[in-house]
């Protein structure tokens, strides 16, 4: 246990100094730090702090187009549309899904603010949109019921 | 190496129209094969779109984008004949380019 413990400082040391030394570009690091938060958080408020915001706000704003049942979990049709200006980010979140964040799209000026694309879910779930603008967090909801689950098998 | 995505752009009166249909496993690293082993997880981690070199659409993805993933979106600024591509990366470095002409 010890030796292992000693290995782990070791390599978290020579990881510290391979930053400092800029072998491993720091921004590039905690980027990648954030975005695998972003993906192991369970909740949609730990999402969006992950995702460096506080608290996000509700918003009529949002559309989400998605089937109100779903009869195959492993493949649900979602869609968010934003009317939000300076819409930055759009990320679909899965509550019940072992890990809640689905997937985030980065909006640039010029790409309306409208994807849409499919997510598995695990159960009957509510599907969160979660949208960034002026890098403020703005969210909707909708339920959709899954008659068969989509992971696992 | 993967499959090629099949892409579709179309010009309408705003925007250019895309979607995109990748082909990729996209396995979650929680089902079990028949042995009872987990199967590593495997899907596409990012995915970028770029229009005469500017993009104009960044995707981050979890493992809970479904199997063989689609995608669709508008942007402003493109035209009939004009080139577009995209670009994944995978959670082991596996990449795939393709691109299209907008019509």
């Amino acid at each position: 246990m010890k030796q292992k413990r000693r290995e782990f400082v070791k390599l978290t040391g020579v990881f510290a100094l391979m930053a400092s030394a800029g072998l491993v570009p720091e921004q590039a690091f905690a980027q990648q730090q954030a975005r695998n938060k972003a993906f192991e958080a369970k909740t949609l408020d730990e999402t969006v702090k992950a995702l460096g915001g506080s608290t996000a706000v509700q918003s009529g704003d949002i559309v989400i187009t998605a089937p109100d049942i779903a009869e195959n979990g492993a493949v649900v049709p979602v869609a968010v549309a934003s009317k939000i200006p300076n819409t930055q980010n759009i990320y679909i979140l899965v509550e019940k899904n072992l890990n809640s964040l689905s997937a985030g799209f980065g909006i640039p000026a010029g790409t309306e603010a409208n994807v849409a694309t499919r997510v598995k879910m695990a159960q009957t779930s509510n599907v969160h949109a979660v949208v960034k603008a002026d890098n403020k967090f703005y969210v909707a909801t909708k339920e959709v019921k899954v008659t068969l689950g989509g992971c696992g098998g | 190496m993967a499959d090629p995505m099949r892409i579709r752009a179309t010009e309408q009166s705003d925007g250019v129209d895309v979607r995109v249909l990748m082909s990729h496993e996209m396995e979650t690293g929680q089902r079990r094969d028949s042995a009872g082993n987990l199967v590593p997880a495997h899907y596409i981690s990012n995915v970028t779109v770029t229009h005469n070199g500017k993009q104009v659409l960044g995707a981050e993805w979890g493992p809970a984008v479904a199997k063989n993933p689609y995608l669709q979106f508008k942007f402003k600024g493109g035209k009939k004949g004009e080139k577009l591509t995209v670009t994944w990366v995978d959670n082991k470095g596996d990449t795939r380019t393709d691109e299209a002409t907008i019509n």
